[in-house]
């Protein structure tokens, strides 16, 4: 069974939300991220998405672009990505990872070794923003074929096309809260809670929030009508701020308690 | 040979629509709204309308006469896009996007821009059709560019400085497909080459084709027969395809692009996609890309802002494959070089994206037998270099 499925009945059990943080692999450094996935899964995510740097993210807002450009400079590659996720494991880490990553650095690597390397090393899900249903279904049958799922991004522009993106879900799906690209807002798509409860009455799959989620009362606000929520640009926003801290041996347990304590105020 | 791109947007292996969900909808929209107002008379009308009446077409093919006698080789032809209103080609594509914006009912257009030409050009249909117009521009390429950010101010459009990767085409690109992600709803994104998701390379290719349609004509009432070779710059290749489309069936008329090699394709700094490029997915669209080996986009150089670009329309990729069309790479000194010696031979200051091809023309022209024939698509005019050939030439080269 993949983790995915066991984490999201867990929750369902409990009638919990799932608190589902990105960070961009490598920003600051790879030490750092491996770091930050501790202090992630202690803060109580449920499930991390582990964001591969990419010269050209067009569905990302300035927060997540600086965090690769910084991540790049380190000449993180998708493999080194894709090999925390058991450096992870190695240091006791359990919750499910999903890899967000855009699809040229998965083309490169060759479809079927993508699948074989997020196997190896234990990532449960992929999400590929760049990659519509109509592109997708070389990855779709590999991803099946290594029980790993392709996450799906629905939109509230998708309308008609919501039945055909839901029929091919695996794992969760992934609803964008308003049109645009990543990045805290204060205000969402006008209808957002109509278009989440659209898309749930339409699966039996859970469904999750993200894109601008930013502050704790927002997470509350959604944890109410969907099973997970996503919390991207306000945490690499944290960690950028903290990348001073980070990179100093003496206040770099500070720094990593300041985000761990910022992503668990989003949850209480 | 068959017809693409298929409905999904493939020619061959290339193209496609890799881009976000939240844009899905306004691609398909646009798709069928294209090809809605494609077999409709009336639109087409007030395009050729506009072509003739605006921008002044049909431009000429001149016979360069001076320079066919100075290289001493095959004849020459100049196919005048520079004469068009705005001074480059790009007006032909943005009189077309402008005017289905419009029938789309679509009040607000943005466009990204290089050397500025078609940030030009779609300020220009913008203030002509009544649109609101913003264009995304790099940095970099503004500094490099200064007469043409004025212009578009002049003509009543807001140009927004990109600062993100490399602040130049590339990043313009991505700001401008990052704003339309946010203001899909009402707002057309006028895309200036025969790149991106489909339908936008067709579409481009086709408001182009215009280019070679007139072509053949004017070489056939010349010469009464076709040309021999065909010659045009590539960046993201839109000049180049809509010369090339009308004589992709004729295969006894050779197809060359030419792109930019920048200081050398053995250096880091060029823009040379065919040359150094590998397949991948960029900007929408699967086609040839100056990337490294896990997939990262790697930064262009060029002289010419407008050839500055590590992608290439997913056509020009689809006729390399299929050895219908070939691709050379000139540098920035032989663009330069050439510059000066058509600027001295014919009266004619090409831009430094057009001067590429006549440098490739200069190389292979001498051998060739008098009897041949080629025609060089000059896309645009070179006022809006000189400012910058000044400073490269550092008065030295003249």
């Amino acid at each position: 069974m993949n983790l995915i499925d066991i984490k999201f009945k867990e929750l369902r059990e409990n009638n919990a939300t799932g608190l589902i943080p990105f960070i961009t692999v490598g920003d600051p450094d790879l030490d750092t991220t491996l770091d930050l996935i501790i202090a992630m899964e202690q803060a109580g995510a449920d499930i991390l998405e582990l964001g591969v740097p990419y010269s050209d993210p067009l569905a990302d807002g300035p927060v997540i672009q600086r965090a690769s450009e910084r991540a790049l400079a380190g000449s993180i590659t998708i493999q080194s990505c894709i090999q925390i996720a058991s450096k992870a494991r190695q240091r006791g880490v359990k919750m499910p990872f999903v890899l967000f990553t855009y699809y040229n650095p998965v083309l490169q690597t060759g479809i079927e070794s993508f699948f074989t390397q997020l196997k190896e090393n234990g990532i449960s899900g992929v999400i590929i923003p760049d990659l519509p249903i109509e592109e997708s279904s070389e990855v779709l049958k590999l991803a099946d074929a290594s029980n790993i799922y392709l996450i799906p991004l629905v939109a509230p522009t998708s309308n008609e096309r919501i039945t055909r993106i839901l029929a091919n879900a695996r794992g969760f799906i992934y609803c964008v809260s308003s049109l645009g690209v990543t990045g805290e807002r204060a205000s969402f798509h006008q209808g957002v809670e109509q278009f989440i409860l659209d898309v749930k009455s339409q699966t039996e799959l859970p469904v999750a929030v993200g894109f601008g989620i930013s502050s704790r009362e927002q997470v509350q606000h959604f944890s109410g009508i969907c099973d997970g929520v996503v919390v991207g640009s306000a945490i690499v926003r944290k960690i950028e701020d903290s990348i001073p801290y980070l990179q100093n041996e003496v206040n770099r347990a500070e720094g990593l308690l300041q985000i761990r304590e910022f992503v668990a105020q989003l949850k209480d | 040979m068959a017809q693409v791109p298929d409905e999904n947007g493939r020619f061959g292996d290339f193209g496609g629509r890799y881009v976000p969900e939240t844009l899905m909808n306004a691609l398909l929209e646009l798709e069928q709204a294209y090809k809605y107002y494609a077999d409709d008379p009336e639109f087409q009308q007030e395009i050729d309308y506009l072509l003739q009446q605006y921008s002044g077409r049909e431009t000429p093919l001149f016979f360069a006469e001076r320079l066919t006698a100075y290289l001493g080789g095959a004849k020459i032809y100049l196919k005048r896009e520079d004469l068009n209103h705005t001074g480059a080609h790009k007006i032909n594509n943005a009189i077309g996007q402008g005017i289905l914006a419009k029938r789309m009912g679509k009040k607000k257009v943005i466009a990204e821009t290089g050397a500025g030409q078609h940030g030009v050009a779609s300020a220009t249909v913008a203030a002509l059709l009544g649109l609101e117009c913003k264009v995304f521009m790099g940095e970099e390429d503004m500094k490099r560019q200064q007469l043409n950010v004025f212009r578009m101010r002049l003509l009543g459009a807001e140009v927004i400085p990109v600062t993100s990767g490399t602040r130049t085409l590339k990043d313009a690109c991505n700001e401008t497909l990052r704003y339309w992600v946010s203001h899909v709803q009402d707002t057309f994104y006028i895309l200036g080459s025969a790149t991106g998701p489909h339908p936008y390379p067709l579409m481009v290719r086709n408001f182009q084709r215009i280019i070679g349609d007139e072509t053949r004509r004017q070489i056939l009432a010349a010469e009464q027969r076709l040309p021999d070779l065909i010659v045009a710059a590539v960046g993201g290749g839109s000049n180049a395809i809509g010369m090339f489309y009308p004589f992709v069936e004729d295969t006894a008329v050779k197809l060359l692009g030419v792109e930019a090699a920048g200081r050398g394709v053995e250096t880091e700094f060029h823009a040379a996609t065919m040359t150094k490029g590998t397949k991948g997915v960029f900007q929408g669209s699967l086609s040839y890309l100056l990337q490294d080996a896990f997939g990262q986009v790697l930064p262009a150089h060029s002289i010419s802002a407008g050839l500055d670009y590590p992608g290439i329309g997913p056509e020009h990729s689809y006729l390399k494959d299929i050895e219908r069309a070939r691709y050379a790479p000139i540098t920035d000194q032989e663009a330069l070089d050439a510059l000066q010696l058509l600027s001295q031979q014919e009266g004619i200051i090409p831009a430094l994206e057009s001067a590429h091809a006549v440098a490739q023309v200069i190389k292979e022209a001498p051998s060739l037998p008098k009897d041949h024939i080629i025609v060089i698509c000059l896309s645009g005019r070179g006022d809006k270099d000189v400012e910058s050939i000044m400073t490269y030439l550092g008065g030295e080269g003249l």
